[in-house]
């Protein structure tokens, strides 16, 4: 498992799935621990229900049906699947909501889902989710790229109320691709992920809501300076080091 | 009930050795610049089959060394060779052309074993020889500045026997740069190969290069850039000397225009213009008002930029 997950470090990240698919086959005794931490491009399917899209992934997954955030409903249709409690549908239901329009403000479009489970330790477990696809068919409402998405996972473990205070605990994954191909600069990929973890401490008396998306919010920021640093900074400054550029080399007359 | 269902996967997807050597080569060429060993020795843990992994590693380092351009430190110190298919002999043979010697590799302990004198045969003719350690000369001189670790060949690839002016020949010039620095997790690789054809009926170069520049940055993550550029271009047959020099001003204009173009990219994705960023931080909040009594999300300050933007500058700058 632990030679599994160093090769998803190092096999490049537009091979994502099909590198997983290689490491199902060789580690079948591993199926669900690769499954659940491999993060893999989020994929969509429409409720035909609610006329809405959502995200599919291994929390809303039964066999091979996903539950819609919207209508609770999974698809294809699937007998005897789990469902949240009545308590937490009301909070996902609510979650999704809010989760919507935030999506919407730093996004300007994409899709988000928001999943939540009961866990073992009397908490729950609460999965953000968010896609957006900057390609040519995609919503993006600034221009396109020839291929461009970015895909937010966060999971957050909400444990048990404790005189009023629960601990939260945020593990969030971005995976960014950008790509672009002309005549002039030829072609040009940049793509991965990032993870990042946060833990903490708060008063439920906000509601846990609240408490969720600040954490989301200011995880949100912090993994978008960071891609800004690795995916420009970084990759800029190795290229600089292969190839140092024209002004920092004493060209000879030409 | 688990239990069973992974059984019953186990069963449906057991693997013949043949895929499993499949699947261990597609990890193997698949490695990042540098971290091919690395990747072996997962692939080889995984696999608990020492027969399966050594047929994989056979059939696939010789493909991930030639194409990575890897470079090997030749055991008499000679010098370094390029693992390269212009300069292939045979499978493990490697002519380096500027010692005119033949370096034995071992592909999957990227080493050189041994080193024997070229064989004439090996070599181009004194006429084409004269064009190829011009065009090397010059060369060195323009990787030496422009590249702080950078390794360069030139082979000739065809028409190796011409004797005299009115025939053709074609020079390959590989140029194959490479950084690793683990304790930093980061590796990188700038790779280019110039075709030069010499056409004598029309009495012209024709160049045609191709630049592939690659880094994977591995700390909490996984973030690879692959880049990569053709271009071609042309000028007259001229003595070795004038030829060779017209030729590296050729490649060294199209390197740096190319670094440019990257360095446009990457800097302008980093340092948004001002009029952007001034766009992007706007206060978000008259839409949140609507959502006020049931919206905690309200009590957000939105400071995050928005997210795909500056992806999205990128087409407007390609």
């Amino acid at each position: 498992m632990e030679a599994a997950m160093g090769l998803m470090r190092r096999i490049p990240p537009k091979h994502t799935e099909t590198a997983l698919s290689a490491l199902l086959s060789l580690l079948p005794h591993h199926s669900s621990d690769l499954l659940s931490q491999v993060d893999q491009p989020l994929k969509v399917l429409c409720d035909m229900e609610s006329g809405k899209e959502f995200i599919l992934c291994e929390y809303n997954r039964d066999a091979d049906s996903y539950r819609s955030p919207w209508s609770n409903k999974y698809h294809p249709p699937l007998e005897d699947a789990p469902q949240p409690s009545p308590e937490l549908r009301k909070l996902e239901v609510e979650a999704n909501e809010v989760f919507a329009i935030y999506r919407d403000q730093y996004y300007e479009g994409g899709i988000s889902s928001v999943y939540m489970w009961e866990d073992e330790n009397e908490g729950f477990v609460a999965c953000f989710l968010i896609k957006k696809d900057g390609s040519k068919s995609g919503h993006g409402r600034r221009g396109y790229l020839q291929e461009g998405a970015w895909d937010a996972i966060h999971v957050i473990e909400v444990g048990p109320e404790e005189e009023g205070i629960a601990q939260y605990c945020l593990t969030s994954t971005v995976m960014l691709t950008l790509t672009t191909d002309n005549e002039s600069s030829g072609s040009f990929n940049l793509s991965g992920s990032i993870r990042r973890q946060m833990s903490m401490k708060l008063s439920v008396s906000d509601g846990h809501l609240c408490n969720m998306g600040k954490m989301i919010e200011e995880m949100e920021g912090k993994l978008r300076n960071s891609l800004d640093q690795v995916y420009f900074g970084k990759t800029k400054e190795m290229v600089c080091t292969l190839r140092p550029p024209a002004e920092l080399v004493t060209l000879p007359d030409s | 009930m688990l239990e069973e269902e992974e059984d019953s996967l186990e069963s449906e997807t057991e693997l013949t050795d043949e895929q499993k050597i499949e699947i261990a080569k597609w990890f193997l060429l698949n490695s990042p610049a540098g971290e091919i060993q690395y990747v072996a020795k997962d692939v080889r843990a995984i696999l608990k089959d020492e027969n399966v992994y050594r047929k994989a590693a056979e059939e696939a380092f010789p493909s991930y060394n030639k194409s990575h351009l890897i470079c090997l430190e030749l055991p008499n110190r000679s010098g370094d060779v390029l693992v390269t298919s212009f300069g292939e002999v045979d499978k493990d043979e490697y002519l380096d052309p500027r010692t005119a010697q033949v370096a034995i590799v071992d592909h999957v302990k990227q080493a050189c074993k041994e080193v024997r004198p070229a064989r004439d045969e090996e070599l181009p003719s004194a006429f084409v020889e004269e064009y190829r350690s011009a065009m090397d000369a010059e060369i060195m001189k323009y990787v030496s500045e422009a590249y702080p670790k950078g390794i360069c060949s030139v082979y000739c690839t065809k028409g190796k026997d011409v004797e005299d002016p009115g025939s053709d020949f074609e020079l390959v010039v590989v140029i194959s740069a490479a950084r690793h620095s683990p304790q930093n997790f980061c590796n990188g690789s700038w790779r280019s190969i110039w075709n030069i054809e010499f056409k004598d009926e029309i009495q012209s170069v024709e160049v045609r290069g191709k630049m592939q520049v690659g880094a994977h940055y591995f700390e909490e993550g996984n973030v690879q850039l692959d880049a990569q550029h053709e271009c071609k271009d042309t000028t007259l047959i001229q003595s070795p000397d004038d030829s060779a020099i017209s030729l590296v001003n050729i490649i060294r204009h199209h390197e740096t225009e190319y670094l440019a173009s990257l360095q446009v990219v990457t800097l302008f994705l980093h340092h948004p213009p001002p009029f952007l960023s001034h766009h992007l931080t706007l206060p978000l909040f008259p839409l949140f008002y609507h959502f006020s009594i049931k919206s905690p999300l309200l009590l957000f300050c939105p400071k995050l930029l928005i997210a795909l933007l500056l992806a999205d500058i990128l087409l407007e700058i390609a």
